[in-house]
């Protein structure tokens, strides 16, 4: 497959071995790549500093979430039982903390849990039913058995041959480029 | 890693040097992948598929008739009487939900104490909690008998101006079963995302890619993502444990916030707990078995798996059979006439049989675990998880009905009976719960995948220095903890 070098997506470096794609992305790291990844079927640990990524921020948003849920379940029964509605039952207070409580903490865990959910998609950008990366056949494995190195051809280090030269240094089995409208 | 025994496939001999080996059989990252996920895609679907979708379809079949019949004629077609108020919809209800906790304690729970062997069972668990959970729902909506007001259940502002009451136990349990069921979905749906697009890259006919791929929504396992994902993950978990134990604990406030002899305890919310996790590790091996046995998934959920659900079996069983006991203690210590007299009435009045059902079910049964011989049998534990699931059940129906038929005043005391109406609906729950699973295990990643694949000695980067990372938070690298820079 010859690749028009305007339509270009990038170029793909396809590893079988852990250790080896561990050294291989700490230099690609270290070369100065900015729009690169790595696609593994699972994930590895101590990658996330062999990649140079830093911790999400992805606790926070659930934290907010969790306290917006707390402050929803509140005002919720605090409005329906002693505000618009009050329902005088045995002489119990309108608004007793105790019995409160589970309703509290229920709808605390539930609005964490669905900003974890759509928090986490849409940080990572899916649902994306289509990717570049998609068009190669080889690539599949990357969610059964391969390990591959990705780096897009828009990154500023970017340059065909001696990006190619490079990926070739670093000792995985094939290199591909993928672009983004390949025919079949 | 040698192990002094024949049987390649048994790793329950722990050798307290080496962490115990969770696949076996020799399997790289491709030989796991295919035999997950050819189940899906490959496999020809077994006979004993069709005939038991056919047998339990039909029973989902009765289950809808049955409902159907309750509506258009009443609540009437129930056993329930003067007395006995709440019958097999609530026992049915509790016990589902409580089926369900097993689930949501391997994925969650175990999970936060890094107890890796719960990567084979977790997507089993995972969906049986969900399945078990819409059985359990199923009973609320249809016992509160104009059905077409069980919108009332929620704060939805109605024609009456009328709000529920947040007093109201009952109301909690909407609230708790509610978001208990939505938070086990996405949890369960959020982990089997990377196996589905595992599926989606091995599918071969269009349809199916169309379907897996929609379904995987474009994962292609970037670590950027993984990065958030596993985050996502333990936030999941962290979240779904304290909810799993809330659960069931407000279940029970349904029973002991009343003022009624043998419900009005303390000791409810960690015995219903501890009961439901008892009960839902019966019912994960109950459909585990045969599922690994059909699908050729022995060196997956081995021998050693199932031994330690055994052992939880055990525990929670023994914390089941004290609670017994030390309700009977302060039933008799309060000095409370109509508590004791509740116990001594569960015990030796007209409901005997289902007490010692129980107890032989749920005390005596669970004990013989203690011997490694049974933990290790396939078929005696299954009969065992059997025994523990009759059990469970007689439980909540003991509670239930001893405590009402025979409250206060001995005038008003009846004996309850199902119909069959009773009892062919909660036999077509368990059709229900069996054509879920089974539509489960034959499309959608029955092992998730990807997390085996952390949890596997790798035949080809020999020694611990190379083993790859091991669970999904945590454990670094040993190359990479040395430091790279």
């Amino acid at each position: 497959m010859k690749a028009d070098a305007e339509t270009l997506y990038g170029m793909i470096v396809e590893f079988e071995d852990v250790p080896l794609l561990m050294t291989a992305v700490s230099k690609c790291r270290d070369f100065g790549f900015t729009k690169w990844d790595v696609h593994t079927p699972f994930p590895l640990h101590g990658m996330d500093r062999a990649m140079g990524i830093k911790p999400t921020r992805l606790p926070y948003l659930v934290l907010g979430g969790g306290l917006m849920g707390l402050a929803a379940g509140t005002a919720m029964q605090l409005w329906m039982n002693a505000i618009d509605y009050p329902l005088n039952i045995s002489g119990k207070p309108l608004f007793g903390i105790p019995a409160n409580i589970p309703v509290m903490f229920e709808l605390t865990v539930l609005v964490s849990a669905l900003t974890v959910f759509f928090g986490m998609w849409s940080m990572n950008g899916l649902p994306r039913l289509y990717h570049p990366l998609f068009k190669s056949r080889r690539f599949r494995r990357a969610t059964q058995d391969r390990f591959f190195i990705v780096i897009e051809a828009v990154d500023p280090k970017f340059e065909l041959e001696e990006t190619r030269k490079f990926l070739a240094s670093l000792g995985g089995n094939v290199i591909e480029e993928v672009t983004e409208n390949p025919e079949d | 890693m040698k192990q002094s025994v024949i049987d390649p496939l048994n790793n329950t001999v722990d050798d307290p040097t080496r962490p115990t080996e969770l696949v076996l059989g020799g399997q790289s990252y491709t030989t796991i992948t295919e035999t997950v996920a050819d189940i899906a895609l490959e496999q020809k679907t077994p006979k004993a598929w069709y005939v038991a979708f056919a047998f339990f379809a039909s029973l989902t079949g009765v289950l809808f008739l049955m409902i159907g019949y309750l509506i258009v004629t009443g609540v009437g077609v129930w056993g329930l009487n003067n007395p006995v108020s709440w019958g097999w919809a609530i026992v049915n209800f509790v016990f589902w939900v409580g089926i369900g906790h097993a689930g949501t304690l391997i994925s969650a729970i175990l999970f936060l104490l890094r107890q890796k062997w719960r990567t084979s069972i977790n997507r089993f668990a995972e969906a049986m909690t969900i399945f078990a959970v819409v059985c359990a729902g199923l009973f609320p909506a249809i016992h509160v008998g104009r059905i077409w007001l069980v919108h009332w259940l929620f704060p939805i502002p109605n024609y009456q101006a009328m709000w529920p009451n947040f007093r109201s136990p009952l109301l909690w349990d909407v609230f708790a079963v509610g978001t208990y069921a939505l938070v086990s979905l996405l949890f369960w749906y959020t982990g089997m995302v990377p196996d589905l697009a595992t599926l989606r890259d091995r599918a071969k006919g269009r349809v199916r890619q169309i379907i897996y791929g929609t379904l995987a929504i474009g994962w292609r396992g970037s670590h950027r993502h993984w990065h958030r994902y596993e985050k996502a993950y333990l936030l999941l978990a962290g979240l779904a444990t304290p909810l799993v134990l809330s659960v069931h604990s407000v279940v029970s406030f349904d029973f002991a916030t009343s003022q009624l002899p043998g419900w009005h305890t303390s000791i409810f919310p960690p015995y219903f707990v501890a009961g439901a996790v008892f009960s839902g590790f019966a019912m994960v091996g109950t459909v585990l078995i045969p599922a690994r046995q059909w699908f050729g998934l022995k060196h997956l959920i081995t021998l050693h798996h199932l031994d330690n659900m055994n052992k939880i079996i055990l525990a929670t069983g023994s914390i089941v059979g004290f609670a017994y006991a030390t309700e009977f203690f302060i039933a008799w210590y309060g000095g409370n006439p109509y508590e004791s007299f509740a116990f001594v009435n569960r015990a030796f009045g007209p409901y005997a049989w289902a007490y010692w059902t129980m107890v032989t079910c749920n005390v005596v049964t669970p004990q013989l675990f203690w011997f490694k011989k049974i933990r290790t049998n396939i078929k005696v534990m299954w009969v065992m998880y059997i025994f523990v699931n009759i059990g469970m059940w007689f439980e909540r129906f003991v509670i239930t009905v001893t405590s009402l038929s025979r409250d206060f005043l001995p005038s008003s005391w009846a004996y309850y009976k199902p119909t069959l109406i009773d009892i062919l609906t909660f036999v077509g729950s368990f059709g229900l719960f069996f054509t879920l699973f089974l539509l489960f295990v034959r499309f959608l990643p029955v092992i998730a995948m990807a997390e085996v694949k952390t949890v596997m000695p790798i035949a080809d980067l020999a020694g611990d220095e190379n083993r790859p990372a091991g669970d999904y938070h945590g454990d670094i690298h040993p190359k990479r903890r040395k430091g790279d820079k």
